[in-house]
């Protein structure tokens, strides 16, 4: 099963706050091996892992000019001074020296920044590095959810599915990028750097993921009320394991087996669910809203804002204004045997 | 002129002394009441009321900052909702950035300038009044319509097309668009203003390497404005245009682009940052140099580099669309030019550094400031060129590593320098000193609380949280940092209020400063604090870069201006030697009146297109009376 990263909070907090967080910068490299599951520092992927050895190498350089840039303000305002009479009184000499310092520490800052400047080309043509054979994605951002196109070569193979992708471990996957509306940013921290989905472009993105885990990701660029529940994970499966799973994805829904799933099974097309929702498999075909034909096997509800459960699911369903205000599920009026026969016939659709 | 005339003119050197002070403040002074306050066209007066404006923006959106740092303080928190969240975080960024950030250094210039080049009054003292009201009654549009739930909730960079009327049919967005309009205008103006002010009143002898680094740092500063504010202005009257009357700059699906809004932003936003950033430094000169007790190492590689940075912050724009899915090499170029210009940025530190090597410091309140600004700018510098990199910058970019970046160079950049300032040139503007106890108290609790509600947020970025989020949950480990962090930024705000007590005591009850408390080195100290309406009695000449330190006990000055009516003294561009005097313009009801009718022309142009037809005349009456030709004498020679 794939390994679920617990977060990062929970393992550092032993300290008190005002200790931890000088340290958190000075032990940001070891304690980063074991951080979270939405973290650039601790990278599970090939491009995470070569941005952070750029950050690395940057941030080994910041530190040794800021310590320097320091160290001479200190002894440049303790040390003993001459003492002429008044400001214009200047040492000559000392101020041609000066000048010469000034020079070569300019000069030098020359080089560091494009010494620099090679080394962030360097990571860069890695990170951007284009595979072949590579397991190819479509992505479509909304106001507020991720749709998730999963094309091959055979139609068979074509699936839609949403807020939830799961790739194969050791294998470059292929995401085109697109947004149905405003400007999102698709961004896994732990697999790889961010890239925009831009409202009549495609962009394009590659990543590979080294270790079988969930990834959380999260839309980076504001896009409007409920940016902030802009979610996904990305479940990083080994290669037999992701093969199951897209065999079964590519099925169409399970038809309900019992009475109280087939009567769910009509409320969803009679109260108005089927008009924004696909099911692959039923009468349900609307576009609008995520494709639920395999939703009782997701994880989370909502563009990952909540863990999936019945619970959530019914609360969601019962009043979506109340857990994510603004966005385009309406309220519908049910009654509660209603509600539960749509819940129980969703959670069936494994 | 006839000669006739020429004789019944009375010139100042026909009067001494007393006589002659009497007779410049009769000409000079703002007029009595409440209409002549309105009429001002005396830059000190202007510059105040624009400074202590814009502090009060600082003040505003320093308290949206707080009801951030409160509801983000723990997860799933619901102090405020996500509406709310999106308004407030629009409205601090645009307020510290147009109605605070910018708006300040160019009041400081305003107030600062003219004394410092010694002359009587800014070139252009009209104009100045209406960008003053201009920038006034912008601020007012957008703060009115936060109070009144218009406020804009789209960023302060307004990305299209979520600022398009598909997704923001509302009037937020071009409250937003429109106060651009207002404030761009106002600085513009104040950009010309400044230019022809140290290019032809600077005191005779001023040539142009005995010009305070101020001055530079602001002559630098004014030609970005000229430059970057055009392209936001074709930006957002666009976005007004596709919102107002369908056209389709930005709709792709009818051969617009969303990415052409963002060059156009970026090319204006990041010289955006060096217009903050280049009179802070010009700032951090002169108060180094008056507290080191020396001239400030290096003059001519300063003026250099600001000169530089001014070029090279036009070519890297692109640094903030790195992930847009551009052409890899040619986002590698902009990685290289962004870096470069911490050349420039670190040849002014390397020579604060020898300055205070050799310099005797003096530690008032106004050098803690500069010294706490090296050691916080720095660290937002270092973050910068982190930030540059490509491959960096896709996981940092839009996250708190981010946040913690630029404020780090616009708060230590900036403000600590800012702060400096005023206990600096308080005694100059207020003619009282600032509390040193009250001071000291200030910079430990700023440079305390800065570092502990900001520092967190590096780290907070680069452990997954993006910005512009309303809330967080519980486990993504974020807590307890976005917690340090809001203590902190308490802790930074009580330094605030520790200034505002500072100000409202020593303005009663500070000591009297004197023309020259801190013995300074340059003409703003050569005259009464406050200075007077018509700032010298006599024009000073110029002999040496630091004139107060060269001649302390008296100063050079030339006779021959009118002591009838108001004139300054025209002076060459390089060599500044006098070429002719020039009548300045007496007070005048006019700029504000056309302020108020350019208000009303661009407020009722977001309603309706008719505005621009209905909207002009009221303009172009008052700009008439502006201009009316009152007879008074022109140009002597």
């Amino acid at each position: 099963m794939p390994r679920v990263a617990p977060p990062y909070g929970s393992r550092v907090n032993s300290m008190p706050v005002w200790v931890r967080s000088p340290l958190v910068l000075l032990a940001a490299w070891p304690m980063a091996a074991r951080a979270g599951w939405q973290s650039a520092l601790d990278p599970q992927g090939l491009q995470s892992n070569e941005i952070r050895h750029t950050l690395f190498i940057f941030l080994v350089v910041a530190a040794i000019v800021w310590i320097g840039v320091v160290v001479v303000l200190g002894i440049g305002l303790l040390r003993r001074k001459r003492t002429p009479d008044q400001p214009l009184d200047l040492h000559e000499p000392f101020e041609q020296r000066a000048g010469r310092i000034v020079f070569g520490l300019g000069a030098a800052t020359t080089v560091v920044v494009l010494g620099l400047s090679l080394v962030s080309y360097a990571g860069q043509r890695t990170v951007f590095a284009k595979d072949q054979n590579t397991l190819a994605l479509k992505i479509i951002g909304h106001q507020w959810w991720w749709e998730v196109r999963y094309e091959a070569d055979s139609p068979h193979q074509s699936f839609v599915t949403a807020n939830e992708i799961r790739i194969p471990t050791g294998q470059p996957v292929k995401v085109e990028l697109e947004s149905a509306d405003v400007i999102h940013s698709f961004w896994v921290p732990s697999l790889t750097g961010k890239m925009d989905l831009i409202t009549g472009q495609k962009n394009e993105l590659q990543f590979t993921a080294n270790n079988a885990g969930v990834y959380r990701g999260q839309c980076a660029e504001f896009c409007g009320l409920q940016h902030a529940h802009m979610a996904f994970a990305v479940i990083a499966l080994p290669p037999d394991q992701f093969g199951q799973w897209r065999d079964h994805e590519n099925q169409s829904a399970n038809s309900p087996a019992d009475p109280l799933g087939k009567q769910g099974e009509d409320l969803f097309r009679g109260r108005g669910c089927a008009l924004c929702h696909s099911i692959r498999g039923t009468q349900a075909g609307g576009q609008l809203g995520p494709d639920l034909t395999h939703i009782g096997g997701r994880t989370t509800v909502a563009a990952g804002t909540l863990p999936l459960s019945p619970a959530t699911l019914g609360a969601w369903i019962a009043d979506p204004q109340h857990i994510k205000p603004g966005n385009l599920m309406p309220k519908m009026p049910l009654q509660s045997d209603e509600l539960i026969a749509i819940l129980h016939y969703l959670e069936q659709l494994k | 002129m006839s000669i006739a005339a020429e004789e019944r003119e009375l010139r100042d050197d026909a009067l001494d002394g007393l006589q002659l002070a009497t007779t410049l403040e009769r000409i000079w002074r703002t007029p009595s009441g409440l209409i002549g306050a309105l009429m001002s066209v005396d830059h000190k007066v202007i510059g105040r009321r624009y400074i202590v404006t814009a502090f009060a923006f600082l003040f505003l959106g320093g308290i949206l900052a707080i009801l951030m740092r409160i509801q983000l303080a723990g997860p799933e928190r619901t102090f405020l909702s996500a509406d709310k969240f999106n308004q407030i975080f629009t409205m601090h960024g645009s307020t510290m950035m147009f109605l605070f950030a910018v708006p300040v250094m160019e009041a400081f210039a305003v107030y600062l300038v003219p004394l410092m080049i010694g002359t009587r009054n800014i070139a252009f003292p009209r104009l100045n009044a209406f960008s003053y009201w201009m920038f006034l009654f912008g601020g007012c549009f957008l703060w009115i319509s936060f109070l009144l739930n218009v406020g804009p909730d789209v960023g302060w960079f307004a990305y299209v097309p979520l600022s398009s009327l598909q997704f923001t049919p509302t009037k937020r967005a071009d409250v937003w668009a429109q106060m651009i309009t207002f404030t761009e205008v106002a600085a513009l103006a104040v950009a010309v203003e400044i230019v022809v002010t140290v290019f032809k009143l600077r005191a005779p002898g001023m040539t142009l390497d005995r010009i305070p680094l101020f001055v530079w740092s602001m002559l630098v500063t004014a030609f970005l404005v000229m430059f970057a504010m055009p392209s936001i202005m074709i930006a957002s009257t666009s976005l007004i245009l596709d919102r107002l009357v369908n056209t389709r700059f930005f709709d792709p699906s009818s051969g617009g682009h969303p990415l052409l809004w963002q060059h156009l932003f970026w090319f204006f936003g990041h010289p955006e940052v060096y217009i903050i950033f280049i009179p802070a430094t010009g700032m951090v000169s002169m108060i180094l140099a008056t507290f080191a007790r020396r001239p400030v190492i290096g003059y001519p590689v300063i003026i250099l580099s600001l000169i530089a940075t001014g070029f090279l912050s036009f070519g890297l724009w692109v640094h903030h669309m790195f992930v847009t899915g551009l052409p890899q090499l040619g986002a590698g170029l902009f990685t290289a030019s962004s870096m470069l210009i911490a050349v420039p940025s670190g040849l002014q530190i390397f020579c604060w550094l020898a300055t205070l090597w050799d310099g005797r410091p003096v530690y008032r309140t106004a050098l803690l400031f500069v010294l706490g600004f090296i050691v916080i700018f720095v660290v937002g510098g270092l973050s910068g060129v982190m930030v540059a990199s490509v491959p960096i910058d896709t996981q940092v970019h839009d996250t708190y590593f981010v946040v913690a970046h630029f404020h780090y160079v616009l708060i230590g950049g900036a403000v600590f320098p800012l702060i400096g300032a005023v206990y600096y040139w308080f005694p100059k503007i207020a003619g009282r000193m600032l509390s040193e106890r009250l001071g000291r108290w200030n910079f430990w609790l700023a440079f305390l609380g800065f570092n502990v509600a900001f520092f967190p947020m590096h780290i907070l970025g680069l452990i997954g949280m993006p910005r512009r989020v309303y809330t967080y949950t519980a486990d993504m480990g974020w807590e307890r940092l976005n917690l340090l962090s809001s203590s902190g930024a308490v802790i930074f705000a009580i330094s605030f209020a520790v200034l505002i007590v500072n100000v409202i005591y020593s303005l009663r009850r500070g000591a009297l400063a004197g023309d020259n408390p801190w013995d300074a080195s340059t003409l703003e100290w050569a005259t009464a604090s406050p200075p007077p309406p018509y700032n010298f009695e006599r024009i000073p000449v110029v002999k040496h870069r630091d004139p107060l330190w060269a001649d302390s006990e008296s100063l050079p000055v030339v006779a021959g201006l009118s002591a009838d009516s108001r004139q300054v003294l025209v002076t060459s561009l390089a060599d500044a030697e006098p070429q002719i005097r020039e009548a300045s313009p007496e007070p005048s009801i006019w700029p504000l009146l056309t302020a108020i009718a350019t208000t009303v022309f661009f407020i009722g142009s977001i309603f309706t297109p008719w505005a621009v037809l209905w909207g002009t005349p009221p303009m172009a009456i008052t700009l008439i009376g502006w201009f009316w030709p009152t007879g008074s004498k022109e140009d002597e020679e």
